[in-house]
């Protein structure tokens, strides 16, 4: 989730891009990834470079690449938004693409860039999410068997305050900064002109392009991703919620999706009247008369259309008011009595 | 021994089934897909290329449960008979077409989503359906129009007439809705191409890179569904399913590089092969001679053959690369169009389109404004009708008897108006007039409006960048300088058959105007943390106060003895003898 609004949030839109890229080459499909952008970086006015998102001024790595399916983009992404997709409180009329179809089964990795502070994280410059309310969200997740094991990742500043109120079993999570701190930006690029990454997941990004799916590295190699003499503020972690040991839990476990493929010689045989199947076409009726093509600018059609007469409604209330004002104080100024005078 | 077994069991397979493979290789292939790339060097030296992908099935996907999909995307097919379609139209746009300066479009479509929709006349709830079809496009395309709801849909009553087969037109079953602020980038473009049989692997949409597309001063990917006639004598339809995606490039003029062009240049790609799905593959180039010289540009590879078509009313010339002629291929292995002026055009000679328009706001101020729209009709002699859809969200409050049509200083009536005013946060204003522009004469066309201030909690984020008005639409049948003559439409190249065209004499033609950004007056966001606190702040000391004198008793306290440090200097005065404090 990118968070962050406007041009020079570009770090943020970078940042979440290249979790979203590592995690779609470690075999991660977009059915299973919901990706949420707060703004549009790629075909802004002011990229010199449109169509793509760059992370390092010197690998020159577009992030964006060819095939980036973004769900929730630009006003969008707001909290309610993101409430919704992690609880499954979503409006029916929601296409799949856009939800969070997971069970019991499934272990959930979340990422999240923009500018927080102690306590909240900021939502386009215009609402914030609290930490209180990240944590009741992930109790309502694990109350309804929404996740195995949940990752999450925080890079703001001061990110260690977001964790710091989960209270649901099997929740592993990684910040950026700690209290008091400010996570920082990596370097910026004269040519576009904005920071193009933030400290903690450039390196982050590093240490996965070094991850390929068959790769046993576990999570004690991440804690030690960016030292203070690389990052500048202290990345913290925080596991007391999580049962198993991290050293056993391995990096695959949330970034990949490793398939289990086992192939066999023996034959199947298919049964026949499924393959009889296709043939089969409804026949069609022709029509009695040839159809035709309307024509484009019907203008004597249209210059003679009556438009639609609208349905008499009752006056409402208001109107009701007002006439009963008016007579009653005709009435009370005229009398009764004297109305056959007026008649 | 498994093998064998295996390779047994196969040809028992193949053998047992004789009825179903007959029928199948002897009965034709329902679906067919047709591709086309046009190029057209524009004016100012630009050049738009137009890439038309059309998927036609020879099946009514309304009746019969159909189950299998071969070429035609199953997400629109079963959208279409789920949601009772007739026509669907689809149009994501970055940046806008200039009519006055490269000629009338082929198919222009407004900045930001546009979609606009038919239902069959048995569909009972209407908005239901459109709510639900723009979510599940939301999803297929990555875009947001599950934006559109009421406060952006109108239902025009003369405009957007069906474009494929009718039978009466009811209005009230077509729905219109246009995203201004829609962004359009590689997410969108990634689920277009997916749609197309051959993905982006093979014939004409390898050349479709974003990093190039996007680079333009125009793109434009559209989807268009409807249904059409199987054949000539027209008794059973078939449904199309047409792709189109423009995009202008505009080396020359922002100054990067020659008028020269070449596929590579444009696209940093070249055709290396067709798509094996496909029935025809072609690449027309225009190279219309301007005013009747001869040639100014000469395209390399040579064609494989020329073809002349009246195409919006003009006569025009193609050179044809036919990728599926096995002659095409034989002397590279890879095709890569090149087109080199032979002598500088004269800019001077610029042709002007026969109708083209201009919108802006005008006035000053954060309270009143004005809609301005000048429709120009360049035609020397024939005056033609025209009709203008205008749709304003309710925010800006129009009023209409500030409208005002003046042509060549006098007022211009319109044969047909009608008017739907807004209603807050509910439904937009709607704007439809059919106005009759005389030959040579621009139409000025002028509203006023009040910007209205919104609830606190309905800003976006960004609410200083503005709000956006919608493009306004014209639909004119423009007279043609050649009279077109009746054509095959299976024959004739896509981009001419798009508009179903009833007489040769005159060619109908959709333009859109600008979008306008309007700023509404804003408030300070920051002042309902700042009322909170002074609120409270008066609160608690006025009434605090307030409080304390009603509810306090009073006591006379007794003075105190004095605290510890007094009972040490009275002790040490004692010594001192002197008296007490």
């Amino acid at each position: 989730v990118c968070t962050s609004r406007f041009w020079f949030n570009y770090r943020h839109v970078a940042n979440t891009l290249s979790v979203y890229r590592s995690v779609k080459r470690l075999g991660i499909p977009d059915s299973h990834i919901v990706l949420m952008l707060a703004d549009d970086m790629a075909c802004n006015p002011r990229n010199p470079k449109p169509a793509t998102v760059f992370s390092h001024k010197n690998m020159e790595l577009n992030v964006y690449g060819d095939d980036v399916e973004v769900d929730y983009r630009s006003y969008e992404v707001t909290v309610e938004n993101f409430l919704r997709v992690l609880t499954g409180r979503i409006p029916p009329s929601t296409p799949r693409s856009k939800r969070l179809l997971s069970d019991d089964r499934s272990n959930i990795l979340i990422y999240m860039t923009g500018h927080g502070g102690n306590g909240f994280l900021k939502f386009q410059d215009s609402e914030e999410i609290t930490n209180v309310e990240l944590a009741d969200a992930f109790e309502q997740m694990w109350q309804k068997r929404r996740y195995n094991e949940l990752l999450f990742i925080i890079d703001t500043c001061q990110g260690a305050s977001m964790y710091e109120r989960f209270y649901s079993p099997n929740i592993m999570a990684l910040a950026s900064s700690q209290v008091g701190e400010d996570s920082l930006s990596h370097q910026p690029d004269l040519g576009i002109g904005v920071h193009l990454m933030d400290r903690y997941t450039f390196y982050v990004l590093e240490f996965l392009e070094e991850i390929h799916p068959a790769s046993q590295t576990n999570m004690n190699d991440l804690f030690q991703v960016c030292p203070k003499s690389l990052c500048v503020s202290t990345p913290g972690h925080r596991t007391d919620l999580f049962q198993r040991d991290p050293q056993n839990v391995l990096i695959t476990d949330f970034f990949g999706s490793v398939r289990k493929v086992e192939i066999t010689a023996a034959a199947l045989s298919l049964d026949r009247d499924v393959v009889g199947l296709e043939s089969k076409f409804p026949e069609e009726e022709l029509a009695t008369e040839p159809l035709k093509y309307a024509e484009q600018l019907p203008v004597a059609q249209i210059i003679h259309q009556k438009p639609k007469q609208k349905d008499w409604h009752p006056p409402g209330g208001f109107i009701l008011g007002l006439w009963a004002l008016i007579i009653m104080v005709f009435f009370k100024t005229y009398g009764i009595k004297h109305m056959k005078h007026v008649f | 021994g498994g093998m064998a077994a295996a390779a047994l069991l196969l040809l028992l397979l193949a053998a047992a089934r004789p009825g179903p493979g007959r029928a199948d290789a002897g009965r034709e292939r329902r679906d067919a897909l047709r591709e086309e790339l046009l190029l057209s060097p524009l004016p100012t030296g630009d050049v738009a290329a137009t890439f038309q992908f059309r998927t036609r099935w020879d099946a009514d996907l309304q009746r019969g449960a159909v189950s299998h999909y071969r070429l035609f995307p199953k997400a629109l097919g079963r959208l279409v008979a789920a949601l009772g379609v007739r026509e669907l139209h689809l149009a994501l746009t970055q940046g806008f077409w200039r009519t006055r300066y490269w000629g009338q479009p082929p198919l222009q479509a407004p900045a930001g989503a546009e979609l606009w929709v038919w239902f069959q006349p048995t569909v009972t709830d209407v908005d239901k359906a459109w709510k639900e079809l723009s979510n599940i496009l939301s999803g297929i395309f990555c875009a947001s129009l599950n934006f559109i709801d009421s406060t952006n849909t109108v239902i025009p009553t003369a405009s957007f007439k069906p474009l494929g087969l009718a039978n009466g037109t009811d209005h009230h079953l077509l729905r219109y809705a246009v995203l201004p602020r829609e962004v359009v980038c590689t997410e969108n473009l990634t689920p277009w191409k997916k749609l197309l049989p051959c993905g982006s692997k093979a014939g004409l949409a390898v050349l479709l890179k974003a990093e190039r597309l996007f680079h333009s001063s125009y793109h434009s990917q559209a989807v268009h569904i409807r249904p059409i006639c199987r054949d000539a004598s027209c008794l059973a339809l078939s449904w199309e399913l047409r792709q189109t995606l423009t995009v202008v490039f505009d080396f020359f003029s922002s100054g990067q590089g020659k008028k020269d062009w070449s596929l590579f240049k444009m696209f940093s790609r070249t055709l290396t092969d067709t798509c094996p799905l496909a029935s025809q593959s072609k690449v027309y180039v225009d190279i219309s001679p301007k005013n009747k010289e001869k040639e100014l540009l000469e395209v390399s590879p040579p064609p494989t053959s020329v073809h002349e078509a009246i195409v919006q009313g003009d006569k025009k010339t193609y050179a044809v690369y036919d990728l599926l002629s096995p002659s095409l291929f034989n002397t590279s292995r890879s095709l890569n169009v090149q087109l080199k002026w032979k002598r500088p055009q004269d800019s001077s000679e610029m042709p002007i389109p026969t109708l083209h328009a201009q919108r802006y706001v005008g006035g000053y101020g954060l309270q009143t404004g004005e809609i301005c729209t000048l429709i120009y009709n360049t035609h020397p002699y024939r005056a033609f009708p025209v009709i203008l859809l205008e749709t304003v969200p309710w925010y800006l409050r129009l009023y209409v008897h500030t409208l005002a049509i003046i042509t060549k200083g006098k007022e211009n009536k319109p044969s047909y108006i009608h008017y739907q005013p807004a209603q807050d946060r509910r439904r937009p204003h709607l704007l439809e007039m059919l106005i009759q522009l005389p030959a040579n004469s621009v139409t000025k066309i002028t509203i006023q409006f009040e910007r209205a201030l919104l609830k606190w909690t309905e800003y976006p984020p960004d609410p200083n960048h503005g709000f956006y008005v919608g493009s306004s639409v014209l639909s004119a049948l423009v007279p043609s300088v050649t009279a077109m003559k009746d054509v095959d439409v299976e024959q004739s190249p896509l981009f001419t058959s798009l508009f179903p065209s009833s007489d040769g004499s005159s060619y109908f033609v959709r333009l859109y105007t600008e979008p306008l950004l309007v700023n509404l007056p804003t408030p300070d966001f920051s002042m309902p943390y700042n009322v909170i606190c002074l609120t409270c702040t008066v609160v608690a000391v006025c009434y605090g106060s307030f409080y304390n004198l009603l509810t306090r008793t009073f006591h006379v306290e007794e003075p105190s003895r004095g605290g510890l440090a007094k009972r040490l200097a009275n002790v040490i005065r004692k010594f001192r003898g002197v008296p007490p404090l």
